[in-house]
């Protein structure tokens, strides 16, 4: 998708004015945070876990060449076929060859952020193949022509009347002309559509949270069982997955499932976890023909060795994001690109250039909430950091930031030149913030007194004046 | 006097960090640092070649100013046998980042890890340290107490404020929903991206007025800042302190960003 | 761009190999990967996946319910009469697409005059379907499909309602449980084309993250515990 990151503060704006998206985070903030908490407490082996689903995924991470290739070998050894795409153009390349080859028209697609971050739908759509969106929130954006806006759960930006204009609009053609009011008859409306479709459909195209390298399995988690639909009903299942998604081995996955469900959504387990291991077996009486793996790389081995490898341990539960105060006050269209919140704004800048993303690991007060949530401990903060670090080395930081510091940092190193002059500065506000005790304008200081007064220091002088003052002979020799 | 640690505890040599923002806005909380230090048996000193500890240099990614800072405080605060910050985050600053500055120095490397050995924020040096479980302070109304980020996330300060707090006389607590949420400050966050910062610090203010709440506390002063300028923007009559100031029975001050009656 | 196949596989694995400084795995490393392969190493030990198994069979009960299953616990001669049962409580057709497993054809599936029963794959037209259970997991109340012949996979996702007919020595504590017997049935290279894990109804919670049941997949689960 066209990535509007570098508008970061113009989509803020938008998003901090829309009172739909407003009332949806509210629901979000309390939500999703609660449900996991009590799935988290529920299980009194979860921090071992989440240490664990760590280091399993750090050891794979060490020896992804290896586990990639045993993959591979045995997917083929069961009548699968693996494709290597190092880029985004490659893979929809790759699967448009598939789609084209079994004269696909249609394609029902389970939600799949790659295939969001390599613009897929438009590619497909381009050469005249519909690709049909079947998970519920993936299908409602798609009516609306949005991108999604979490990565779990991708139209939680609307509201429920929100979807139901959407669909009296979208299904009145197909004979569904009443304006529903329930959140379960708009579930049965868009089932009895999709329904149809999923029955048509040529190829079945899935994303994978894990690809077991022990089995050549890949690994489905849902709710919806709409992605079992896509790898079960279709004559060709394509699976679409980046090379950092494999793991060793089914023990590892069972690491890994105990944390993502409950991180995720706080359920003890998503209803449908589905391994798929090759086409259609002699006997079978359902499931696909022919069955392809395409492995993505897309510059993530260049992440590999270097001080922003931890990312690629992301499992995408979406924790980050429900955690973080800064996606609870804009949602995840603000970002601009496929991944929002504290693991976009690590990921993105990676993947679509630092210049273009530099806001998105700026706009973090580093709380630390994501990270004391992440499943697999990605110290997402620190990730921040280096990036705001490559940002100052590079000269990207703006030059008034740059030209602050550079006088904060002077003064800092000299610290009597630096007393002298808070004592002046703690004077001068002092006297003139007297009466109020607090400023409501300052110069040079709009960005706060914007939206907030200022509180003007306490009378009587600084700290190491006062001290000076009354303790000198207590102070260090 | 104020204060009955657990358990007898030696005098020790403790030097306050005092932090370049209660240095510049609000002196009164470094006194009331050193008074709970010294009450419950310390010997206070402050080293004066101190400044900053770095945050703004180093969470705008400028990492060569950050080491000059970080090379002059572990140099003034060499020798002391406990560094203890009226703040989380600079405490944090301290006893969790500094060391990852000199990965490729070993001499200063250890030096920082000796430094962020013995650094600690106050409420948990107070508590977890020296075992303190009472204050002889008195406050009447009723507060609540903002958790901030690094504090609560870095360096594991929750309990300790409120089982202070909780010997304060006439002092009665009451949490709000979600005190674990970041305030919006963020240091150069906050006006960097304004209109973000001020949703945040409103959601804030709205779960500290639904607490009915006369008094908001906190242990780091720039969140303090943050939340007393949003809560008076908005008219609200709710007093912001630092936390210290009401355990060393300093309540009786101005609050945070209001005039100082007895100088007026 | 890239240009055969071949090329972008040694592109990808050269970046890889590039990044982690060092050529293809070999020696003592190689080793110890294809060993760790080899002899899986268990994750931290869930106490509540370890407990003897008529608890396991209470727990799998509570955690299917919790999960919005419903469950009768029958002796193996009153299974046909539960679904029957079940089905008329429910009122719903007294018709369903059985899967054509020797193990359900023990049931004496004939004294159930008003029963009608097609044997195959599951069908878009289908309103209930009765499969059995390759095992089932007591730790989260989740049932374990193993595609084949016997077990059309259709079956647990097209109908309206799924009944699942389960032993309970079929009962494992944990995910781990289900890996070794797995292997242990089709050989360790050689999983089943799909092993649908399934706990609970279909459900979605993407609008305003409300849990709706029945998204896609069946909205009503009823699993008849068979005793032993």
């Amino acid at each position: 998708m066209q990535s509007t990151a570098h508008d970061f503060k113009d989509n803020v704006g938008a998003a901090l004015a829309n009172p739909n998206l407003q009332e949806s985070l509210t629901m979000l903030k309390v939500g999703f945070s609660e449900r996991r908490r009590l799935a988290a407490e529920r299980l009194p082996e979860f921090e071992a876990l989440r240490d664990r689903a760590r280091d399993i995924k750090n050891h794979a991470l060490a020896n992804l060449d290896f586990y990639l290739e045993e993959f591979e070998r045995k997917v083929i050894g069961l009548g699968g076929h693996v494709h290597w795409a190092p880029t985004a153009a490659d893979a929809r390349r790759i699967i448009a060859e598939l789609c084209q080859s079994v004269g696909a028209r249609t394609v029902a697609k389970s939600k799949s952020m790659v295939a969001e971050e390599i613009a897929l739908n438009e590619h497909l759509e381009a050469i005249g193949i519909a690709p049909i969106e079947t998970d519920l929130g993936e299908y409602i954006i798609q009516l609306r022509n949005e991108p999604p806006s979490h990565i779990i759960a991708p139209a939680v930006h609307l509201t429920k009347d929100q979807v139901a204009d959407t669909f009296l609009e979208h299904h009145t053609p197909l004979g569904f002309t009443k304006r529903l009011t329930e959140r379960n008859d708009l579930v049965a409306e868009a089932r009895y559509v999709l329904r149809q479709k999923f029955l048509d459909a040529d190829v079945g195209l899935t994303g994978a949270n894990f690809l077991v390298a022990e089995t050549g399995s890949s690994m489905l988690v849902t709710n919806e069982g709409n992605a079992d639909l896509s790898n079960t009903l279709p004559k060709m299942h394509i699976v679409l997955a980046t090379i950092e998604k494999v793991i060793p081995t089914l023990e590892d996955a069972a690491v890994l499932l105990r944390v993502l469900a409950r991180s995720a959504t706080g359920q003890e387990s998503s209803a449908y976890t589905t391994l798929n291991t090759g086409p259609k077996r002699a006997g079978d009486l359902d499931g696909p023909s022919a069955y392809h793996v395409v492995i993505l790389d897309n510059g993530r081995s260049n992440v590999l060795g270097t001080e922003m490898q931890e990312i690629l341990r992301c499992i995408r539960c979406g924790a980050c994001m429900n955690h973080c105060p800064v996606y609870g006050a804009v949602g995840g269209h603000a970002y601009g690109w496929v991944y929002p919140g504290p693991m976009g704004a690590v990921l993105t800048p990676q993947l679509i250039g630092v210049e273009e993303a530099s806001n998105l690991p700026n706009a973090s007060t580093f709380c630390g909430r994501c990270e004391s949530v992440c499943p697999v401990r990605i110290p997402l903060p620190k990730l921040m950091r280096h990036w705001r670090e490559r940002e100052f080395e590079r000269h990207l930081t703006p030059k008034a930031v740059r030209q602050g510091l550079a006088l904060w940092g002077f003064l800092a190193r000299r610290p009597k030149l630096y007393r002298r002059l808070t004592g002046i500065a703690n004077r001068v506000l002092a006297l003139f913030g007297r009466a109020e005790g607090r400023y409501g304008a300052l110069p040079l200081a709009g960005g706060w007194t914007r939206f907030r007064d200022f509180p003007a220091p306490q009378p009587g002088g600084t700290f190491h004046s006062q001290w000076a003052r009354h303790g000198g002979t207590r102070t260090r020799p | 006097m104020s204060i009955s640690p657990s358990r007898s505890t030696h005098p020790r040599r403790v030097a306050l960090f005092v932090t370049c923002l209660v240095d510049l806005f609000r002196p009164s909380v470094g006194f009331a640092a050193i008074k709970l230090l010294e009450d419950a048996g310390c010997s206070v000193e402050v080293p004066p070649l101190q400044v900053c500890c770095g945050q703004p240099a180093y969470n705008s990614g400028d990492r060569e100013t950050t080491r000059a800072i970080a090379t002059q405080i572990i140099d003034a605060f060499e020798g002391y046998e406990a560094v203890v910050a009226p703040s989380g985050s600079c405490g944090g600053m301290l006893s969790h980042h500094y060391p990852g500055l000199f990965d490729d120095d070993p001499a200063m490397k250890a030096r920082a890890e000796n430094l962020a050995g013995r650094s600690f924020e106050l409420m948990s040096f107070l508590v977890d340290v020296l075992g303190v479980e009472k204050v002889a302070a008195h406050y009447d109304g009723t507060v609540t107490y903002h958790d901030s980020c690094s504090g609560l996330r870095e360096l594991g300060v929750k309990v300790q404020p409120r089982r202070l707090l909780n010997s304060v006389e006439g002092l009665r607590f009451c949490e709000m929903k979600t005190p674990e949420v970041c305030c919006g400050f963020g240091g150069t966050f906050c006006v960097k991206y304004p209109e973000i910062s001020n949703a945040m610090v409103g959601e804030k203010s709205a779960d500290i007025l639904n607490t009915g709440a006369q008094t908001l506390l906190a242990g780091d002063l720039g969140c303090l800042m943050n939340m007393a300028g949003k809560l008076q923007r908005e008219g609200s009559p709710v007093q912001v302190r630092h936390v210290a100031e009401v355990l060393a029975d300093m309540g009786n001050l101005a609050p945070i960003g209001a005039p100082d009656e007895g100088k007026r | 761009m890239s240009g055969s196949h071949d090329d972008a596989r040694a592109q990808i694995l050269g970046g890889i190999r590039r990044s982690l400084h060092r050529g293809e795995l070999s020696g003592g490393p190689r080793q110890a990967v294809e060993a760790r392969l080899a002899a899986p190493p268990r994750g931290p030990d869930v106490a509540r996946a370890r407990l003897a198994q008529p608890e396991k069979v209470e727990l799998f009960c509570q955690w299917a319910e919790a999960n919005n299953a419903t469950v009768a616990r029958v002796a193996a001669g009153d299974v046909p009469g539960e679904v029957t049962a079940y089905l008329a409580r429910n009122n719903l057709p007294a018709r369903a697409a059985m899967a054509p497993s020797p193990q359900l054809d023990g049931f004496d599936w004939a004294g159930q005059k008003m029963l009608s029963l097609r044997r195959g794959r599951g069908e878009g037209s289908d309103q209930v379907s009765i499969t059995g259970a390759f095992a089932a997991i007591a730790e989260t109340g989740t049932l374990v499909m193993a595609s084949g012949p016997e077990h059309p996979v259709t079956l647990n996702l097209l109908p309206d309602t799924h009944i699942v007919v389960l032993r309970e020595a079929d009962i494992v504590g944990g995910y781990e449980d289900v890996w070794e017997r797995l292997r242990a049935r089709y050989g360790k290279d050689r999983m089943p084309r799909t092993v649908n894990t399934i706990t609970g109804p279909s459900r979605t919670g993407d609008i305003e993250q409300a849990m709706e049941l029945g998204a896609h997949g069946p909205r009503r689960m009823h699993i008849v515990v068979v005793r032993e």
